[in-house]
């Protein structure tokens, strides 16, 4: 029989990724995949820091849980900024700044100029220190 | 509280003798230099040329009248005092990279070094051979070690690394002591036990201390983070995330409160109350130089909001007593138990004695619990 194909690189395709009914194991952020109510912000705030992707070794549910804070981030008025941060705990806040800076890595038209607003929010609420954080932190968001 | 200048070069590190006249510094370089006080002003006594590489901790006995210094050349010399001269003894470490710190146990029959080798050694005087001789303590160990400091019952060791973790090792040797009593840490304690470990804080720990007691120990990490460990059957641990850059030296002044410096160049205070095992913020120990406030100009208003999008002007000279990082702090009398004064040193090559009393009169909301 004579080969048909010349080279065997259709052997590296993973076919698993483009399967259809592919397997997703749903790790958090899927409260909110239709995205924010206008109306409940703070809840949508409060729901997208919940149980951050801190563990996985996932990178597709990170990137996932980062879409999802970006786009309430960035559907949050200019001034509900700050009342928003400031119903944030301590621990809030840090994660806050951590999506923020893993939100700068990428930047698109708008993300900057928002998330340098919240920035501005988040580090009056959590000092130098919440930065430090983000420097040091051993397990990323 | 006052601040002396002794050179330009940063201090790494410094030591007092007994009677707080003499101090031990090292300014950056192969070198320690003994000041001398006389009056108001800093003599310079002796200069202790012996180490090939930088000098990077020293302590000084108070009752043997003994230092031990520390370098990069992986080498410690103990220094002992014959009339006038400083005469160096060797110790060998048996390391292969640089020592980082050095203390003398609370009864200066053992000094223990920690190091970038990943091990700390513990060295003892042998009397038959007239010789300093060094044991390590290797497990579980797995980056350099960066601080060191005794509990009072010359036994246990407490480490903070650059592994992340605060640790306590027993350091009981038995060829030099007793054994040891049991105490809130544990009470089986042969030597290279660990007695604790530290978990939650993420962050090289720059600064460790025991409290006067021993039962607690405080720790200083790269995250920002201050902690505070009580022993017990299950020892409870508690930290506190600053909002400041991170603090890289802490020491207790009484048995709940600390003091701890670091790279925002003044000295804060935190409280720990047991009951609710919590730890607060005290307050930032600095007395602010009062500057004239100058109006801004419309053309300075533009040029921040232009620059750095705030309206408000930040000042650019340091308001604090040091003008660099702080990174060492000591007792000078009261011990840990009533501290009365301490003193910090800095990258900036000065040396500031702080009074505790007057700093509570002089910020109103400080309470030394």
């Amino acid at each position: 029989m004579s080969k048909n194909t010349v080279s065997d690189r259709f052997r590296k395709v993973d076919i698993d990724e483009y399967d259809e009914n592919k397997f997703v194991d749903e790790e958090d952020g899927g409260e909110n995949q239709l995205g924010p109510d206008e109306g409940n912000l703070m809840g949508a705030l409060q729901a997208v820091l919940k149980n951050p992707p801190i563990n996985t070794k996932n990178q597709n549910v990170k990137d996932r849980a980062e879409g999802l804070v970006l786009k309430v981030l960035s559907s949050f008025k200019a001034s509900d900024i700050e009342k928003a941060v400031q119903s944030l705990d301590k621990t809030g806040v840090d994660l806050l700044m951590k999506y923020i800076y893993k939100g700068f890595e990428k930047p698109t038209d708008n993300s900057s100029a928002i998330l340098l607003q919240w920035h501005e929010k988040a580090l009056s609420a959590g000092g130098v220190g919440s930065i430090v954080r983000v420097l040091t932190a051993r397990k990323t968001v | 509280m006052s601040l002396h200048q002794f050179l330009l070069e940063p201090i790494t590190c410094h030591a007092w003798n007994r009677d707080r006249t003499q101090i031990a510094i090292s300014p950056n370089n192969h070198e320690v230099h003994i000041y001398k006080k006389s009056g108001n002003q800093w003599v310079k006594a002796h200069e202790l040329k012996e180490h090939n590489g930088h000098i990077t901790g020293i302590d000084w006995a108070p009752e043997s009248n003994r230092i031990v210094t520390c370098g990069t050349d992986r080498n410690a010399y103990v220094w002992t005092l014959k009339g006038d001269v400083w005469k160096p003894t060797l110790v060998i470490l048996r390391i292969n990279r640089a020592a980082r710190c050095v203390t003398w146990s609370p009864k200066e029959n053992k000094f223990a070094v920690g190091s970038g080798s990943r091990l700390i050694s513990v060295c003892y005087f042998e009397q038959e051979n007239d010789w300093w001789v060094c044991k390590h303590i290797k497990k579980p160990i797995r980056s350099t070690i960066l601080c060191l400091d005794w509990h009072p019952n010359n036994v246990l060791l407490a480490a903070g690394s650059c592994d992340f973790k605060c640790r306590i090792f027993s350091a009981y040797i038995k060829e030099v002591e007793e054994k040891p009593a049991p105490t809130a840490w544990g009470s089986k304690m042969p030597f290279g036990e660990v007695m604790f470990e530290s978990t939650g804080t993420s962050g090289w720990v720059h600064g460790v201390c025991f409290s006067d007691s021993g039962n607690r120990v405080a720790w200083a990490s790269h995250d920002s983070t201050v902690a505070v460990a009580e022993g017990g059957k299950t020892a409870v641990c508690t930290s506190l995330s600053s909002e400041t850059l991170p603090l890289l030296c802490v020491t207790f002044i009484t048995e709940n409160s600390l003091v701890a410096a670091g790279h925002d160049c003044y000295p804060v205070l935190f409280v720990y109350d047991s009951n609710n095992a919590a730890l607060s913020f005290g307050g930032k120990l600095d007395v602010p130089k009062q500057s004239a406030q100058k109006g801004m100009t419309a053309r300075e208003r533009f040029q921040n909001l232009d620059k750095k999008a705030s309206v408000d002007s930040k000042e650019a000279v340091l308001e604090s007593v040091h003008k660099n990082s702080i990174s060492q702090i000591s007792i000078l009398n009261g011990g840990k138990a009533k501290c009365a004064k301490f003193c910090t040193t800095g990258m900036d090559g000065g040396m500031a004695i702080w009074d505790v009393k007057t700093l509570e009169s002089a910020m109103k909301d400080l309470k030394i619990v």
